[in-house]
Order: structure tokens, then C-alpha cells, then sequence
């Protein structure tokens, strides 16, 4: 313990002397979050600083191998560094798909040298990843996916076209579900390729969400070649990372139900209080209150599923059903919370942009329209349904 | 904060499991109903539970207890609670009990306490006076007569009163209706003169009473903690009482949601398990994510209460709300799956939807407990 301390005062310190000021102050829009990549590259802000200064100790992926650029942390190290982070209102110094999503999925798949390469580049933030899983026919039934990579030798050629790829306008690299064999059951023939989007035969086309501007792109691969090395794990044994790569993002949309306040850094009761009323201390209308109160006795529910499976984790118990659990119950929660804050709000809720409406009011639209998607992207709250009953309940198709 | 069960707690816990499904499976409940038991439990295993210690799990050892914690104490609640046992734990141990143990001076407790341990007291807490739960809402009256006080007033659903030999009276010795001050607890025999108790047969085929207290003679004695400050008594002792039934509830809600999945994978229609429709692989599901936010919050409200968290309170609040809802849904879900056979005497499951609905209504529905965590947490 004595050794956690000391490495809390070594923490504390260093961020005190690196953390640009600027990188303290609250994220006040999207454009403000830091995703990395080759554009980046030549940026010398005080968000491409901290970054650099993170990225340098392996700081943005605290846990993972030093060898692999990591912060070689123990989970209990990671706590701290977290703790001290957020005491220091430190911002993210990166976000990214790399960190949250392919890294765990590299750690465990990829071979020695596919690591070594692909691993030191997603900590220091010097690729922008996105993730090429969903097709126009393959929603639900995202093993039925028909983007073909054909073995040309010494490379793969891909053909094909996916949906919802976020920030595929902005990406450097794709992670990409292919076939790569037509002739087995669905899900014997897709392989895991990674691959440059700068490559010749790649299109992105933005889509536009019912909340206005969205991260969300089609994707088009006509004849793009794709060298053999990049292939992840077996040919032909993609859906087995795929899968496990799923079960990561699960976990992270399920935690974004956790943005208490919505769209706004106050909390839901003190946002009732001001459009409904205050009475003695308390939310005026009474059903308003009861409302308030049950989406605050769910989140806390909630999280504190979320801890008790990170214990039994801890605890060496076998892995629960937990993504699945907390990717519909994160979701649904995240949506009844928007819609009861519109419905808080009233017709300030309902403005689209311009005057007349606080910043506030207009990001709680946004984010209320934006929640639609929470229980699609990801697989459904109704997959989540069917995994939960097939996988732990054992129920029969 | 442990979410996860210590290996001395997972070995009483299942330990725990064995004694009940083999002494008092629901069967047993069915038994004590059917015969209209004059006690409505079994007196004789009352005291093998008090030989194990479970009647003093949460009492220290110099009354005869165990010192162990609510989140033991927790464990062998959950258990009961998967064959609905019908035995005195709550009435006796924790809400009676549990008064005495947070309020009583020395006399009382060595008197009350070492009794209950050995099984040799049964004891009741005289409450409530209306169809819901108010702990504030008492009106019963303590006047100060002679040296003591004279109680005035009645008692309704006060759990196990029909078999209890002394009885905790909540009454109101200042103030109305409402008013956190001026309540003041009283030890009382069940058999002094100007009490009279009516038992009720409820639903779940368990057992409370109407109590009246008609000028009931008391000493000063009788006072358990402060006069006019019986709140400061009663309220941990509620929420001690209210995180164990929850924990009682997860066990029920647990047990009838396996019995249901077991008939899922069973019953053939149309040539197929039931259990292969969609339309009730959801439900399913559903219940099990409730489940599992129910199991979390348990877990943390007995974890509460043994460390005297700031937010105890709150989040038992928050435990008995989430189990109240989950087991309305399973319960009733269960039925509605168990089709036909469901809604008969002969199958088990209705047994489990009747006891839901009573256990839902003691010490607080959820919208009692949703007012009450708004209210803890500022608005």
C-alpha cells in the first residue's frame, strides 16, 4: 500500500507539471475531443501536447503491456491514475476505438508481431481506427455479412459495402469483418482483416441521423487490395474476435446510460426542480418526482452491477453475461432518462437550433434524438434479448 | 464495499440453502395453511434455526449472539425466502428485536435479547395502524399515567402478533400524525391487561394480528430509548429489518423465476418447448437483467448497514423499491408462464405470487420507498 501512495504523489505530480492548464476545463462540445490520428500529426495545440506527454508514458492505455507501449500498470495503479486524473479534471487525452475496442482485441488474437506493430501505434493516438462490421443486409444478422475478400496470392481483394462505420470520414485505419469462405455456415466464413482507408478503392459517404449531424458513414470497398499479413487470427475464425470485440463495445455503450445529467453536466433532479417547480426542497409535481426518483434508483442499480461484476471479476469468478446485460439495460435507461428530460423541459426541448433556447436545451435535444440509436448500434436491445436467453437462461431456438 | 460474498459467508449461505430446502420446503407453508395451524409455523424447528444461531446471527455474544453481520444474517434470509419459510426471523429477530438492540438499555437487552437467542421468546412490533406503511403516521396514544404511561389506540398487520409474548408498541407520546418527534417505544406483554389481539389469515397463509390496546398500564420501564425520540430507534432498526426482507424477496423472485425457466424448457406446445418462442424468451431475459440489478442492490444495502454508511438509507430504500418491482414481475410473469396449472392450489407457483404481494406491501411499497429516497437525496 505504501508503494500505491507513493505512486500516488509521483502521479499527482506529473500531471500537475504536464497537463497543459487548457486540458483542465470542461469538454464543451464534440469538436473539442481528441481522437489522434495521422492529421493530428503536425498539430502542436496543448491537446496534441497532452496527448504526446500521455501517449509517451502509455498512459492512454494504462493496463496494457509495456512492451506493447502500455502503461504496464496493475489494475489497482490504473484506479489511482484514474482517481488523480480525474481529481485533476484532467480531459481524456484520447479517445479512440483502437484504446476501447481493437486493442483488447489484438491483446488476445493477434500474432507477436501484429502487436508489436499495431498495438504502440493506438497508444501514442497515431491511428484513427473505425470499425467495418455492419452491411445494408446485415443488421441483426451480422454474420450474414457479404463483403468478400478473395485470396489473390500474396494479398486479399475486397469487395463490398458497410454501414454505420463512425467517423469513417475521419479514420485512418479500418478493422473489418470480410468472407472469406461462401461455402460453409455463416459464421465458419469471416476473417478479421485491418486495413489503410487511404487504400485506392476505398469511398466514404456521411449519413445524416434523425438528431441532424452524426459520426455515421457508408463505406465502399471496390477491389481494394489488402496485404496478407494483416489478417487477425485464423482465416476463416473472424466471428470468434468478432464476437469478443462486440462484447467490448457492448460494455462502453451500456456506460454511456451512466452521462447522468443527459446532455447536460447537471443532474436530472436540479433540471426538474427548475422547470417544474420547487417545493419545501422537492421537485413540485409529484409524478415528475417519482419519475426522477426511479431513474435515479435504476442508475444506481446499475452501477452498482457494474462494480459488483468488475469484483466477482476480481474475485476470479467466471465471466457473467454482463456486456450483454449492460448494453440493454445501459441503452434502455440512457433513452427513458432523455425522454424524461424532454418531457422536463417541455417545448424548450423541441427547438432544433438558433435563438430562444438555452445551449443546454438545445444539446438535450440532440442528445434525446441521439439516444434512439443507443439501443440499435451494437446489436439491438432484442439480440441483447436473445444472447441473454440462449447463452445464460440455456433457452432453446 | 464487498459485492462479493466472503467463503464463510458463501458456506453459511449455502448451508443455509440445505436446512431450509430439506426442513421447510414450500410443502411445509401448504401444510401449516391447509391444517390452519394454531401458531401458523413449526415451533419445533423454530428452535433448531435458534440452535444454529440464526435467531441471534446480528446480536453480540454476550447476549447469546453470534456478532455477526446483516450481510450474514443477509444470506439466510434469501435462502428462507426460496421456500418461504414461515418462521418468526423478522418479526422476532429484526424488527422487534432489533428495536431492543438499537434502543434497549442493559436490563432490556440481556432480558429481551438472550431470550430470542434461544428461541425462547417470540416477540412482535405493533406498527403500523392503516392499510399502508407510515412509520410517522402513528397515532396510538401514550399518556403519562401514575409513574408510567397508559396506551390508547390500534395496530394492524403487525406480523407474527398473534403468537408474540411481548410486543414493541410504536405510540406517540407528543406531536401528530406525521411529526418524526414525539414517538416513543414500549415493551409490552402480549398478555397485560387491556390487550387484545385478533389474529388474521392472510394470503400468502402466514399469519399477523389487530391489536388493540384498550388503557394499557405500562411502567416507565417499559420505555425503550427516549422518550419522545423513538425514532432514533426505530429508524435503524426499519432499515436493518427492510435490507433483510429485500434480501428475503431476491430469494423468492430467484426461486419462482427458476421454477419458471424450468417449466419454459419443459412444457411442449405446437411440438417445441415453450421456452423456443421468442415472445417468451424476452420476458425471460428481462426478468434475469431485474434480477441481477436486484442481487446487486441487495448486496450493497446489507454491506450499508454494517458499515453505517452516510447513504445506508438511502440505498435500502433504493433495495426494497427494485425487489418490490422484480418480484411483482417475476410472480406474476411466472404464473402467466405456468399457464393454466399456474393459477391452481396444486402447483406451487401461485404460492410464491401471493407471498410477493404481501411481502410487497411490508415496511414500505415502492412508492413509499421512492418518496423516501427523493426525499433523502434533496429532492
Amino acid at each position: 500500500m505504501a508503494d500505491l501512495e507513493t505512486f500516488r504523489q509521483e502521479t499527482r505530480d506529473w500531471i500537475e507539471t504536464n497537463c497543459p492548464p487548457p486540458m483542465r476545463e470542461k469538454v464543451e462540445s464534440p469538436d473539442e475531443i481528441e481522437w489522434g490520428g495521422r492529421a493530428a500529426q503536425g498539430r502542436t495545440d496543448d491537446r496534441k501536447l497532452w496527448l504526446d506527454r500521455m501517449g509517451e508514458k502509455g498512459w492512454t492505455c494504462p493496463t496494457w503491456p509495456s512492451e506493447y507501449g502500455g502503461g504496464g500498470l496493475s489494475k489497482e495503479e490504473a484506479k489511482v491514475l484514474q482517481e488523480e486524473l480525474r481529481a485533476a479534471h484532467a480531459r481524456p487525452a484520447l479517445t479512440s476505438f483502437g484504446i476501447s475496442m481493437l486493442g483488447p482485441a489484438l491483446l488476445e488474437y493477434a500474432s507477436e508481431e501484429q502487436k508489436k506493430h499495431f498495438l504502440p501505434q493506438i497508444v501514442k493516438g497515431e491511428i484513427w481506427w473505425c470499425q467495418g462490421y455492419s452491411e445494408p443486409g446485415s443488421g441483426s444478422d451480422l454474420a450474414s455479412l457479404q463483403t468478400r475478400a478473395e485470396d489473390k496470392g500474396d494479398h486479399f481483394l475486397v469487395n463490398g459495402q458497410k454501414i454505420w462505420t463512425s467517423y469513417a470520414d475521419k479514420s485512418d485505419w479500418i478493422f473489418c469483418l470480410v468472407r472469406t469462405n461462401t461455402e460453409v455456415p455463416k459464421h465458419d466464413g469471416i476473417s478479421f482483416l485491418l486495413f489503410d482507408m487511404a487504400s485506392p478503392g476505398v469511398t466514404v459517404s456521411p449519413i445524416q441521423l434523425i438528431s441532424g449531424s452524426s459520426p455515421f458513414c457508408q463505406t465502399f470497398f471496390e477491389n481494394v487490395k489488402v496485404p496478407k499479413d494483416q489478417l487477425i487470427g485464423q482465416l476463416n475464425g473472424g466471428w470468434t474476435i468478432a464476437k469478443r470485440l462486440l462484447q467490448h463495445e457492448r460494455s462502453m455503450i451500456g456506460g454511456m446510460g451512466l452521462g447522468l445529467g443527459g446532455g447536460s453536466s447537471r443532474g436530472t433532479p436540479e433540471i426538474a426542480k427548475e422547470y417544474r417547480g420547487e417545493r419545501n426542497g422537492q421537485i413540485a409535481d409529484p409524478v415528475v418526482r417519482a419519475d426522477v426518483a426511479q431513474l435515479q434508483m435504476d442508475a444506481r442499480c446499475f452501477t452498482t452491477t457494474l462494480r459488483r461484476t468488475a469484483e466477482e471479476a476480481k474475485a476470479g469468478m467466471p465471466p457473467g453475461p454482463a456486456s450483454s446485460i449492460f448494453k440493454l439495460y445501459g441503452t434502455e435507461m440512457n433513452k427513458r432518462r432523455h425522454e424524461t428530460l424532454v418531457s422536463i423541459m417541455g417545448s424548450q426541448a423541441l427547438g432544433w437550433e438558433g435563438e430562444g433556447f438555452t445551449a443546454e436545451e438545445l444539446g438535450e435535444t440532440r442528445d434525446w434524438l441521439r439516444s434512439f440509436g443507443n439501443s440499435i448500434e451494437g446489436g439491438t436491445s432484442e439480440v441483447q434479448l436473445n444472447i441473454i436467453a440462449k447463452r445464460v437462461l440455456g433457452l432453446p431456438d | 464495499m464487498a459485492l462479493v460474498l466472503t467463503e464463510e459467508q458463501d458456506l453459511l449461505k449455502q448451508t443455509a440453502r440445505e436446512f431450509v430446502q430439506e426442513k421447510s420446503p414450500v410443502a411445509e407453508l401448504r401444510r401449516l395453511r391447509d391444517s390452519v395451524d394454531a401458531t401458523g409455523f413449526d415451533g419445533g424447528l423454530w428452535k433448531e434455526m435458534a440452535e444454529l444461531g440464526w435467531a441471534s446471527v446480528i446480536y453480540p455474544e454476550e447476549f447469546g449472539g453470534m456478532d455477526l453481520g446483516t450481510m450474514e444474517l443477509g444470506q439466510i434470509f434469501e435462502e428462507c425466502g426460496r421456500t418461504l419459510v414461515a418462521q418468526p426471523l423478522l418479526s422476532t429477530v429484526v424488527l422487534a428485536g432489533g428495536c431492543v438492540l438499537a434502543g434497549g438499555n442493559e436490563t432490556q437487552k440481556k432480558d429481551v435479547l438472550t431470550a430470542v437467542a434461544g428461541g425462547e421468546r417470540l416477540l412482535a412490533l405493533a406498527l403500523q395502524e392503516g392499510p399502508h406503511y407510515d412509520p410517522l403516521a402513528v397515532t396510538l396514544q401514550a399518556e403519562e399515567a401514575g409513574g408510567g404511561y397508559r396506551l390508547t389506540g390500534s395496530k394492524t398487520f403487525v406480523l407474527d402478533g398473534h403468537v408474540a409474548e411481548q410486543l414493541v408498541v410504536v405510540a406517540r407520546t407528543s406531536g401528530s400524525a406525521g411529526d418524526r418527534d414525539g414517538l416513543t417505544l414500549f415493551l409490552v406483554d402480549a398478555g397485560a391487561s387491556g390487550v387484545s389481539v385478533t389474529r388474521t389469515l392472510t394470503v400468502d397463509g402466514r399469519n399477523s394480528a389487530n391489536i388493540d390496546f384498550a388503557g394499557v398500564e405500562v411502567e416507565r420501564s417499559a420505555v425503550i430509548g427516549e422518550v419522545d425520540a423513538g425514532a432514533d430507534v426505530l429508524e435503524p432498526a426499519l432499515d436493518r429489518a427492510t435490507a433483510l426482507l429485500a434480501a428475503e424477496m431476491l430469494g423468492t423472485a430467484s426461486e419462482a423465476f427458476d421454477r419458471a425457466l424450468e417449466y419454459l424448457k419443459t412444457r411442449e406446445q405446437f411440438g417445441v418447448v415453450i421456452g423456443s418462442f421468442q415472445g417468451l424468451k424476452h420476458r425471460a431475459a428481462d426478468m434475469f437483467v431485474e434480477l441481477e440489478l436486484s442481487k446487486s442492490i441487495v448486496l450493497e444495502a446489507l454491506t450499508a448497514i454494517d458499515a453505517g454508511a452516510p447513504d445506508a438509507s438511502a440505498l435500502v430504500s433504493c433495495a426494497k423499491a427494485r425487489c418490490n418491482d422484480t418480484l411483482f414481475q417475476v410472480g406474476n410473469e411466472a404464473v402467466q408462464m405456468f399457464g393454466g396449472i399456474g393459477v391452481t392450489d396444486e402447483e406451487e407457483i401461485g404460492f410464491f405470487m401471493k407471498r410477493a404481494r404481501v411481502l410487497q406491501f411490508t415496511l414500505g411499497n415502492s412508492s413509499f420507498h421512492r418518496d423516501r429516497f427523493a426525499a433523502l437525496e434533496g429532492f
